[in-house]
């Protein structure tokens, strides 16, 4: 232990190197990634083997679902990963500042996300749709009806839209509450050129769950797009 | 790979702005080959271009945002074994499914 008597700020006690620490760090947080790639991988192919059942279904309901706004939401998200991929860049190189302020950003964009979430949500309860505690009752006819003979399969793809994408923002509202923390330690010059793998290691989980909507968009939302007026 | 032994390996921030600029583009390819019934040439292909580049704009994530072009060899090996790891849930469970003609049951039939 006499070696470690300059102590470096961050450094546990249990790395002999800030490498080490780091590369440890990195590596637990991809095999926490790997876990929630086979959770997420599970609805997956629950999304797949229902579509192959109910492709009317998956084809019908993609079209109850407003593209404008899913699109908003891919593009901020894919924004906020790049204000995400700064942070890390400025925590590297030690400038608080701007680290700071690109996680500001960055969780500004994950509540922007998430406001337009809510929205798409409520006008679904409002329509009937949301399939789950009796509140499944859609009209038949106008803009949010579905024909008698589909509203069970319809049903099916909407349960998988609300447990994907409803999984998918709890994740961001988790993702909320690290950048919060990351501000935080931040602000208090926890973090040095030396030190900044807490940056780094939430950055690995913002783009996981970035990478979760970018396939999440087309299977959800763009299914029946290609058949113009299926739905209506 | 060559310069992933320095000590603190900083990724320019050209390569992000690359990236971001891939997903914009790739993002907007996704919505207009949707709208194209490619069906028509082929059952399937709507879907066949839609993941494809889902695993292209996927693929540059992981490589520059989460920084694995320069991770190390371990982490690269573990990644690679996880998504083989995906590769066997979704394979083998469409397989089973396949393969039980009746199921899952059809709804109101």
């Amino acid at each position: 232990m006499a070696e470690h008597a300059t102590h470096v700020p961050g450094l546990a006690h249990h790395f002999v190197s800030m490498e080490q620490q780091k590369e440890a760090g990195t590596l637990g947080m991809w095999i926490f990634l790997l876990t929630e790639l086979m959770f997420f991988g599970g609805l997956f192919l629950a999304y797949t083997i229902y579509r192959t059942t109910y492709p009317e279904g998956f084809l019908y309901g993609s079209h109850l679902l407003n593209v404008p706004l899913g699109g908003t939401n891919t593009v901020v998200l894919i924004v906020s990963s790049l204000t995400m991929a700064m942070a890390v860049y400025y925590s590297q190189l030690g400038e608080k500042k701007k680290l700071i302020f690109f996680l500001l950003v960055t969780l500004a964009l994950c509540f922007v996300f998430l406001i337009i979430k809510y929205f798409e949500y409520m006008s679904k309860i409002h329509d009937h749709l949301f399939p789950a505690f009796g509140t499944y009752h859609p009209s038949t006819t106008g803009p949010h009806g579905i024909p008698l003979e589909l509203q069970q399969p319809v049903r099916v793809f909407l349960w998988i839209y609300f447990l994907m994408t409803g999984l998918h923002a709890l994740h961001m509202i988790v993702g909320a509450g690290i950048l919060i923390t990351l501000i935080y330690m931040a602000q208090k010059g926890r973090f040095t050129k030396q030190y900044n793998s807490p940056v780094e290691i939430s950055g690995l989980y913002w783009h996981f769950v970035d990478i979760v909507w970018i396939f999440l968009f087309p299977l959800l939302y763009l299914t029946g797009f290609h058949v113009s007026g299926a739905g209506h | 790979m060559a310069e992933h032994s320095s000590e603190h390996h900083i990724v320019p921030l050209k390569y992000y702005f690359g990236v971001f600029g891939l997903l914009m583009v790739l993002t907007a390819v996704t919505v207009l080959v949707a709208s194209f019934d490619l069906e028509h040439i082929w059952g399937p292909l709507n879907i066949i271009v839609a993941m494809t580049v889902a695993v292209i704009k996927a693929t540059a994530v992981v490589l520059i945002f989460m920084h694995v072009r320069w991770s190390s060899k371990l982490t690269q090996v573990i990644i690679i074994s996880g998504l083989f790891w995906l590769l066997i849930l979704l394979v083998m469970g469409v397989t089973d499914y396949m393969a039980r003609t009746g199921w899952p049951t059809k709804l109101g039939q």
